[in-house]
């Protein structure tokens, strides 16, 4: 009998669950909620890097969708905060499906350097349209109303967070274990055998990109709405490294190794900071070293070292 | 049952004509083989007919019907499928998974019922599995299923390539060097194996070096050099082929003329 796919998640959400009753103070649900939308985007980023092994270094662009969307829709279309989102996720749905048939052609280094460009050029286009973004300065964006519930305290945010990210894990996990998934993986290894067997190739590393944008949008509209702002940074190329970085550190191909990279980035420079100047520095140093010593990331490459399989 | 056929295909690469108007007909249900000296084309030949290169000019039919540079995928739900000379494993999945691939074309589930994973794809993923465990005893790797592919022995990864292929329920299957690198046991397994696909109305088409291995289950053999086609006919009669034989040891004779212009 097949170990069931969901219970890797059973850990992680009995820490989920646990976890605030540590919290001294507002800021921690804060960094657990960062934790939280970061997790989201890197698990897209993960179906598409770690499962069909295709690179993109302008996921953050897709952030930067999610995120303007629930800024300009509430404030210039007067569009409800709730179907904005839902509207950004379709959009970079969209985008990520009119972009991803000529790009996704491409293979390594070249389709790293067309997804870079896509996220530059988003980037630019959410700094130059000021009428509408508030340029390089940003814009304020509406509190999340559901009905006529608003979602304004932090530790609220931590739970619709937590589900949220619970969710996007089931859905992932899901998808790995189904035909879609099997083939996906296949992709990875050998396109040309995958062909021949009669995987359409092309077709699958479309979806994948497409569920991979519809996560970083997801995650970047949750993230406009606990900042109360959003600046070009959100989908600039710092945050798309920041989040292939989450995905290899954690490790490629493992859902809690998501949350575990997009954990460790959101909390180590936090902690750092009593560093100060040394700051980035250590951290720096820390993320060789983890990448030396596990090289496959920190969940596969613990996991193995335990005489495990947990992914 | 499928036949395949070829009709004066032509590719070049830079200048170098690596097939010059190749036709031949493999009937339905038998095991057709193409042997050749190194770079005689054979391989590109294969990558023609299953649609990973476009030739320059001529036609592939199957089972009648143009299929000419369609797509790999499309031409495997067609009942075409093959195997590389270099393998060409799914090395990060388990034996079972890499053959689980091969059924791809029998799945029906849709992406939204992935994703859900509604009960269909539970019910999918039981019933690609079955099949997937019946190839894999079809050739022998039957006690390898949950092993990671990347494990397994050359013999058996060669085994584990004709398995992924036979899943998917080929009416034509091409096989690239089977025996390639196989010590004379393994070679014997592969062509028991190849026996019993013709056995079951598969139409084998063969590129192949081991030459008793050819001349034993070959019904028809078409012998290539340099692109052009040398000739063909059963065993016996490309074995008393003088040209053949002259292609053969010129291809060892670096001073000799090139085979083509014997006759």
């Amino acid at each position: 009998m097949q170990r069931h796919r969901l219970i890797p998640l059973l850990p992680l959400a009995g820490i989920i669950l646990v976890l605030p009753l540590l919290f001294p103070s507002a800021y921690y649900y804060r960094v657990a909620a960062l934790v939280f939308i970061f997790a989201i985007a890197a698990l897209g980023l993960n179906l598409l890097m770690g499962f069909a092994g295709q690179v993109s270094l302008g996921h953050a662009g897709f952030m930067g969708v999610g995120a303007y969307a629930v800024a300009i829709g509430p404030s210039h279309l007067g569009i409800a905060p709730l179907f904005s989102f839902v509207l950004g996720a379709v959009l970079s749905a969209l985008l990520a499906f009119i972009v991803g048939r000529p790009i996704l052609r491409l293979r390594g280094h070249y389709l790293a350097v067309a997804t870079l460009g896509f996220g530059v050029l988003l980037t630019i286009v959410f700094t130059n349209e000021a009428k509408w973004t508030g340029g390089p300065d940003g814009m304020a964006v509406q509190q999340m109303l559901v009905i006529n519930w608003t979602v304004r305290r932090i530790s609220t945010w931590y739970w619709v967070l937590a589900v949220s990210f619970l969710l996007s894990a089931v859905i992932a996990l899901n998808l790995i274990d189904s035909p879609t998934g099997r083939a996906l993986r296949a992709i990875h290894d050998s396109e040309r055998a995958a062909r021949v067997l009669g995987v359409d190739v092309a077709q699958k590393k479309l979806a994948v990109f497409v569920i991979s944008a519809v996560y970083a949008s997801v995650a970047g509209s949750f993230f406009g709405f606990i900042n109360g702002y959003v600046t070009p940074d959100v989908s600039g190329f710092l945050r798309s490294i920041e989040l292939v970085a989450m995905v290899v550190l954690g490790g490629m191909g493992s859902i809690v190794g998501s949350f575990v990279g997009s954990a460790v980035l959101v909390i180590l420079p936090q902690a750092l900071t009593i560093f100060h100047e040394y700051e980035h520095a250590i951290l720096g140093l820390t993320l060789m070293a983890v990448m030396i010593f596990l090289r496959r990331g920190i969940v596969p490459s613990l996991s193995a070292v335990l005489g495990g399989t947990y992914k | 049952m499928t036949t395949l056929a070829a009709e004066r295909i032509s590719i070049a690469f830079g200048g170098v004509r690596a097939l010059d108007g190749v036709s031949f007909k493999a009937a339905a249900g038998i095991v057709f083989s193409i042997i050749g000296p190194n770079g005689a084309g054979k391989t590109t030949l294969f990558n023609v007919i299953s649609g990973l290169c476009a030739p320059d000019d001529g036609h592939v039919w199957l089972g009648g019907e143009d299929v000419t540079a369609l797509a790999p995928e499309r031409l495997a739900r067609r009942g075409l499928s093959r195997t590389f000379q270099n393998l060409q494993i799914f090395s990060r999945l388990t034996t079972l998974e890499n053959v689980m691939i091969g059924r791809h074309r029998h799945e029906s589930t849709g992406l939204v019922a992935d994703l859900l994973h509604l009960p269909v794809v539970d019910w999918q993923n039981r019933l690609t599995r079955e099949a997937a465990l019946k190839a894999l005893a079809r050739v022998g790797l039957g006690a390898m299923a949950q092993r990671p592919a990347r494990g397994l022995a050359y013999g058996d990864l060669k085994r584990l390539e004709i398995a992924r292929a036979l899943a998917t329920e080929p009416a034509v299957l091409l096989l690239d060097e089977p025996a390639a690198g196989c010590n004379p046991t393994e070679t014997n397994n592969i062509e028991t194996m190849i026996r019993g696909i013709a056995a079951d109305g598969i139409t084998v088409v063969l590129v192949e070096h081991d030459m008793r291995l050819v001349m034993n289950i070959s019904d028809h053999i078409h012998v290539l050099a340099n692109g052009h086609t040398l000739a063909e006919g059963d065993a016996a009669t490309i074995r008393a082929n003088p040209a053949v034989i002259e292609a053969y040891l010129g291809a060892h004779n670096a001073a000799s003329e090139p085979a083509s212009a014997v006759r």
